[in-house]
């Protein structure tokens, strides 16, 4: 069953159009990650599907309602703001019931909620204290205690770790996967960083200038991205792409890079597409799909390596193909060095084709 | 070694004669300023406990030789002016009862626009954000007389009521100004947050922004309390004798029609009017100015 189903909505400030006909619908306990670069529309999707904003057009439904007219309050939502927007004069323990006190809450209740919150997420210490005296990483604890106790449909998070350092944001990064797998909420968790986004949900929502660009599930969207935006927005380093030329039909289909110079090159595909001959490409490969070539190899780049990045597990070297870069993953014993020759073997069977009019992939 | 200084210290001694010459300059200076400032309300205040003989013998400025509060008595209670006698006690309550409410009740009112037109914008708020300014740079005479027809025709003339009502709607235009500049820097995710948890407007402003206003509310109740207290020219002309504020008192007491200058008693009702804004200040003031000077919440 849907639990939020959004449909065609629309919104424009003035002239400008930020969404231009969102379609998603989330099931029941489901965890999507609304991912995108900064400007994509995705915290103001978030704000209409909260009731902050007004959709131009379309509508929200939460469960079977349709809500596209009712007030945030009424709802059925919690939401996690990026500023965590603790109440500043109200200690931690008022903050958490200030949600409650306003709808009328019974006492009893309110007692037993956050009780059963505050143990869950580990703040009973803190009650007594005021926000500006708690840690970044505290403060974001309660305002997922805030959202928790009262116990909503639908959670909603906006960029909650974006004002944590590196360690702490991994550290609750792990905790709210925790969390969600032990109370099993529908949530949508709007993020930047497309490394929370692949780690946390079930599945993610690709944004970009306002229109959805994929929808699934985060491994779908990391092996079969479905155009060159999203494949080069998820994952790091990002993929590489190298344009070239689609010769030959059916099984015997090849690709021809930097045709005509002394770097011409010919990669076979494993497997068709649907694409004429002398069809222009591009072809998506991840970092981690060039490997050191053995003798004898097909499928092979040869590039002349311009820059090497040990960051310990794994070491990252930029290579010049042609007038390109392209950007391989080296275990750090097997890395080359500075201005080494190197032979890249491709694995065929995990590059991405693109067609290099419409930057979509090819089938 | 020991004997002689190094250059370091020799360098760093003369930094230090260098540092305590400027200091002594500036505080020199400053202090020759405020004296020049202050020296009127000297005069005054002496003048107010010297019996009126000696001020005429000895002249208007000079250091007191007698000591004596009938001056203060007689300003406080029974000095004559227009053949009443009962000095300025009545004006002084005057000043009071149209003080606080007239004080209390446009604070309150700019702290409600201030939120409605920070947190609360409607389409035109700007607009009317805009036009409430003009009341800021309005001189006072201009409303004058709009004024008196209004009071006239609500048979709110001469009444402590009547200028409660002309303070309170004057000083709105600042009183909004300065909470509206003040709530503009409350995190608009507050107000969101609250929302979402099921508050409605009155719910945030008393639970959420108002607790968040001391600074910005003293500072208005500090200066709509001196403002009002000691105008003038709506209080001598609205209201009449009994009914004045404590100003227009004073500057009855300067105009009364009497051979004699009764400088000892002038000079007592002076400081009595000015008694209570100085009080004010003098508690107040440092959260004056740590209101007007501090930036966002945080």
């Amino acid at each position: 069953m849907a639990e939020l189903t959004i449909k065609d909505v629309r919104k424009s400030f003035g002239a400008v159009e930020v969404l231009k006909g969102i379609n998603l619908d989330v099931r029941t306990g489901e965890f999507i990650a609304l991912v995108g670069p900064s400007g994509c529309g995705k915290s103001t999707l978030l704000a209409i599907i909260a009731g902050l904003e007004k959709a131009s057009s379309g509508t929200i439904s939460i469960g079977r309602r349709v809500v596209s007219n009712v007030a945030p309050k009424d709802r059925d939502i919690a939401m996690v703001f990026q500023s965590y927007a603790l109440y500043p004069t109200m200690t931690v323990r008022e903050n958490m019931m200030f949600g409650m006190e306003a709808r009328g809450v019974p006492v009893e209740l309110r007692e037993a909620a956050l009780k059963r919150v505050s143990s869950l997420l580990q703040i009973d210490q803190l009650l007594k204290r005021k926000p500006g005296q708690l840690s970044g990483g505290q403060r974001q604890r309660v305002a997922m205690g805030r959202a928790l106790v009262r116990d909503p449909k639908l959670f909603l998070f906006d960029e909650p770790l974006s004002n944590l350092d590196a360690k702490l944001r991994v550290e609750m990064r792990a905790e709210i996967k925790k969390l969600h797998q032990q109370i099993g909420k529908t949530t949508v968790y709007v993020t930047h960083d497309q490394v929370e986004a692949m780690t946390l949900s079930s599945r993610i929502a690709v944004l970009n200038k306002g229109e959805l660009q994929q929808f699934d599930e985060p491994q779908t969207i990391y092996d079969h991205p479905a155009n060159m935006f999203v494949a080069g927005f998820m994952g790091s380093p990002a993929m590489n792409f190298l344009k070239g030329r689609l010769k030959g039909k059916g099984t015997t289909q090849q690709i021809v890079l930097a045709e005509g110079s002394a770097d011409e090159t010919t990669l076979k595909l494993s497997r068709g597409v649907a694409a004429v001959d002398g069809t222009g490409v591009i072809v998506g490969i991840r970092p981690e799909h060039f490997t050191q070539a053995l003798p004898k190899a097909a499928n092979i780049i040869n590039a002349i390596v311009t820059l090497v990045e040990p960051t310990g597990s794994e070491t990252h070297v930029a290579a010049r193909f042609g007038a390109t870069e392209v950007t391989a993953k080296f275990f750090p014993k097997q890395a080359p060095k500075l201005g080494e020759a190197v032979k890249l073997a491709v694995d065929m069977d995990r590059v991405c084709l693109f067609d290099a009019e419409t930057e979509t992939a090819l089938a | 070694m020991a004997d002689t200084l190094t250059l370091d210290q020799k360098e760093a001694r003369s930094a230090a004669r260098r540092h305590f010459s400027s200091r002594f300059l500036i505080y020199g200076l400053l202090g020759i300023f405020s004296l020049i400032y202050l020296l009127p309300l000297f005069v005054v205040f002496f003048n107010s406990f010297r019996s009126l003989p000696e001020i005429a013998q000895n002249g208007l400025i000079a250091f007191p030789k007698s000591f004596t509060l009938d001056a203060w008595i007689a300003a406080w209670g029974s000095y004559c002016v227009n053949g009443r006698c009962e000095g300025m006690a009545q004006n002084f309550w005057n000043s009071v009862y149209l003080t606080i409410p007239a004080t209390l009740i446009s604070t309150l009112l700019g702290a409600l626009n201030g939120y409605i037109l920070s947190k609360w914008r409607f389409k035109g708020s700007e607009l009317i954000f805009t036009f409430m300014l003009f009341g800021v740079f309005m001189p006072g005479q201009i409303a004058l007389m709009p004024w008196a027809y209004i009071l006239g025709t609500t048979g709110l003339n001469k009444t402590i009521w009547g200028l409660v009502l002309v303070h309170v709607v004057q000083g709105i235009s600042f009183t909004t100004l300065f909470c509206r500049n003040f709530y503009v820097n409350i995190p608009d995710d507050l107000i969101k947050a609250a929302r979402i948890d099921g508050a409605g407007f009155w719910r945030i402003f008393y639970k959420i922004i108002l607790p968040l206003s001391p600074p910005i509310l003293i500072v208005t109740v500090i200066w709509q309390f001196t403002g009002i207290w000691n105008e003038f020219l709506y209080g001598v002309v609205l209201t009449t004798g009994k009914n004045q504020p404590v100003t227009a008192a004073i500057v009855a007491f300067a105009s009364n029609g009497q051979n004699v200058r009764e400088y000892d008693v002038m000079s007592a009702g002076v400081l009595i009017g000015a008694l209570p804004p100085l009080l004010v200040y003098f508690f107040g003031g440092k959260y004056f100015v740590r209101g007007l000077t501090q930036g966002a919440i945080k």
